[in-house]
């Protein structure tokens, strides 16, 4: 770990908005190669924090170093970073050949160079063949792939990704998740993701950043996340969790900690429903006021029915 | 077959709606195209008097008469030079003009914007008036620079308005890509703004120039005797020749529109137009 190098550094970093929302004193290492994800609700600061990077907003205060070289007086296009935006990334009125040439061109490559690399990118995205067609003629995930091609072909230091699938279907976002992670890999590229889509985080990243209201709760890896949220705040956003008040204390159980059992336990209920998610079962106890969700495996959820007193035992909880 | 052209037969054959639409079409047609067909047939009507339908003889005379007419020729010239100088000139002031309400907020943004409406608020001939004064004091009165500045301040509102919708309508992710991957602020605009906001400012183009082929007013208030556009020279046309003059003279001036319109009828449309008329 400690032999990693630091690709982009942001010290102390301040933006404030003239109606006083933005970020404040924000500071984080990103190593090469890192997938890093800031994770939060819409308003969190997050999209902030990429735009400051890209070049797009000023800070206020602090800095943004790349490859050990401050970024923050420089404007985008002078900037070693490439960003893919939730939607129109691309420009309609040019072929997807034409989209990604505009950048290469700027950079004076010679045309075969340029026809080779738009080819291997075009490839690496999965849409290879497409160079002839309009934006308009993709479907959304077909887009974003051009877009994503359109950045990578820069060799940026860093690649900004400003919820480029939230657009999206579910099924094709997935797939696209899963293709991001392999190309990321497969280029070592250092990745800033910004999401508000939990699962997408906990997929993808390397480290997670989760966010509210413009300041970071937690830093970690999406095991520490999960399993040891250091706060109720990052508890309740990240994956599922049933928060118990007891005794003036939060205690935050993940329904798979909760096991249903006969014998004496944590809490007692009824049962209210009863719902198959596929190769587990989710059922819901309603214990007071409170209702635990539960998740458990098939065959155990055979045992149990609409009505039935249970116990529930937690096997592992947080309190908050 | 003219058995069916008995009205009570038509009515009872096509039903009661669609002879009433019929009969409504016929009548708004006639209304609308019937002047712009009778223009056409005088304008080649060698000899014709007034009360009757037809010409008593066709032919090409007074085509050949306006062609030799020195006076209506240069006119001709003239309005497409005036024309074409205005419609440069105000994309030169309007387009960026229009760039800024777009993507810039300011204060006095919106009065901005509906200060244009003014000038097309009041009747145009106090305005003209009292342009008049300035110019007097400017030396600007008879000169072609004066003439075009009127034409301008009549297309400014269209000049301003359309553009700006439509750059509006660009999206900032559309700029900001282009940057991201190298492009300067001016070549943002030229090479991704102005393209994709083509079609609102070829709309607003096109009314300028056509607005400054017909302006007469204000050109012949100001252009005094010196500048002589065609519709200035279609008010001595209409008091000293006959009838057909007007209407050689009428066609060769809606030549330009038509072909323009033609040109861009793509972007020619309700939504066009509709659009520059939002305001945010």
């Amino acid at each position: 770990m400690a032999d990693r190098v630091i690709k982009l550094q942001i010290r102390d970093m301040t933006k404030k908005y003239d109606n006083g929302d933005g970020v404040e004193h924000i500071g984080l290492d990103i190593y090469e190669g890192e997938i890093v994800t800031m994770l939060g609700p819409s308003g969190c600061g997050k999209s902030t924090i990429l735009r400051t990077i890209g070049g797009f907003l000023d800070v206020t205060s602090g800095d943004i170093l790349i490859d050990g070289q401050s970024v923050v007086n420089l404007p985008p296009e002078k900037r070693p970073t490439a960003m893919v935006f939730q939607s129109y990334n691309l420009w309609p009125h040019m072929t997807v050949y034409e989209n990604l040439a505009f950048g290469l061109k700027l950079r004076k490559t010679p045309k075969k160079e340029m026809e080779e690399r738009i080819e291997k990118h075009l490839q690496l995205v999965s849409i290879g063949g497409m160079e002839k067609k309009y934006p308009s003629q993709l479907s959304g995930g077909q887009q974003q792939r051009v877009a994503i091609a359109r950045s990578l072909l820069l060799k940026p230091s860093v690649l900004l990704l400003d919820e480029p699938f939230s657009a999206l279907d579910a099924k094709i976002r997935q797939q696209m998740r899963e293709e991001l992670k392999k190309i990321q890999s497969e280029l070592g590229i250092t990745v800033v993701f910004v999401t508000h889509d939990q699962e997408e985080a906990m997929a993808l990243s390397h480290r997670i950043v989760v966010m509210n209201k413009g300041k970071f709760e937690q830093v970690g890896t999406p095991t520490e996340i999960y399993d040891n949220p250091c706060s109720k705040y990052v508890a309740s956003f990240i994956g599922e969790m049933n928060f118990i008040e007891r005794d003036g204390k939060s205690v935050a159980v993940r329904p798979e900690d909760v096991v249903i059992t006969k014998e004496p336990a944590d809490i007692s209920g009824s049962v209210r429903t009863i719902m198959i998610l596929g190769h587990y079962v989710e059922v819901n106890v309603q214990c007071g006021e409170n209702v635990v969700k539960c998740y458990i495996q098939r065959e155990e959820s055979e045992k149990v029915n609409v009505g039935d007193q249970v116990n529930l035992k937690f096997c592992k909880t947080h309190i908050f | 077959m003219f058995k069916m052209l008995n009205p009570r037969r038509f009515y009872h054959a096509v039903g009661k709606r669609r002879f009433w639409e019929f009969i409504v079409l016929a009548a708004f047609l006639l209304f609308f195209y019937g002047p712009m067909v009778n223009m056409f047939m005088l304008a080649f009507a060698n000899k014709y008097d007034a009360p009757s339908v037809f010409p008593q003889a066709w032919g090409f005379k007074y085509w050949r008469f306006v062609f030799s007419q020195e006076n209506l020729v240069s006119s001709i010239g003239q309005s497409f030079l005036i024309a074409l100088i205005t419609m440069v000139a105000s994309m030169l002031i309007c387009i960026p003009a229009a760039y800024s309400i777009a993507r810039f907020k300011y204060p006095g943004r919106k009065a901005f914007m509906l200060s244009f409406l003014l000038t097309n608020a009041f009747p145009k001939l106090g305005i003209y008036t009292s342009i008049g004064i300035l110019f007097y004091k400017y030396n600007l009165m008879g000169t072609l620079l004066g003439v075009v500045i009127i034409h301008m301040i009549n297309s400014m509102m269209f000049m301003v308005w359309l553009p700006s919708s439509a750059f509006r309508a660009v999206h900032r992710q559309q700029e900001e890509a282009a940057r991201d991957v190298g492009a300067g602020p001016f070549r943002t605009f030229m090479k991704i703004t102005f393209p994709l906001a083509m079609p609102g400012i070829a709309v607003a183009t096109l009314y300028t120039f056509l607005g400054s082929m017909e302006e007469a007013q204000g050109t012949m208030l100001v252009g005094l005797a010196h500048i002589k556009t065609m519709p200035v020279e279609m008010f001595g046309v209409i008091l000293d020749y006959p009838v057909q003059v007007g209407a050689v003279f009428s066609i060769i001036l809606i030549v330009p529109s038509i072909l323009l319109i033609f040109v861009m009828r793509k972007y020619i449309g309700p939504e066009a137009i509709a659009g520059g008329f939002k305001m945010k």
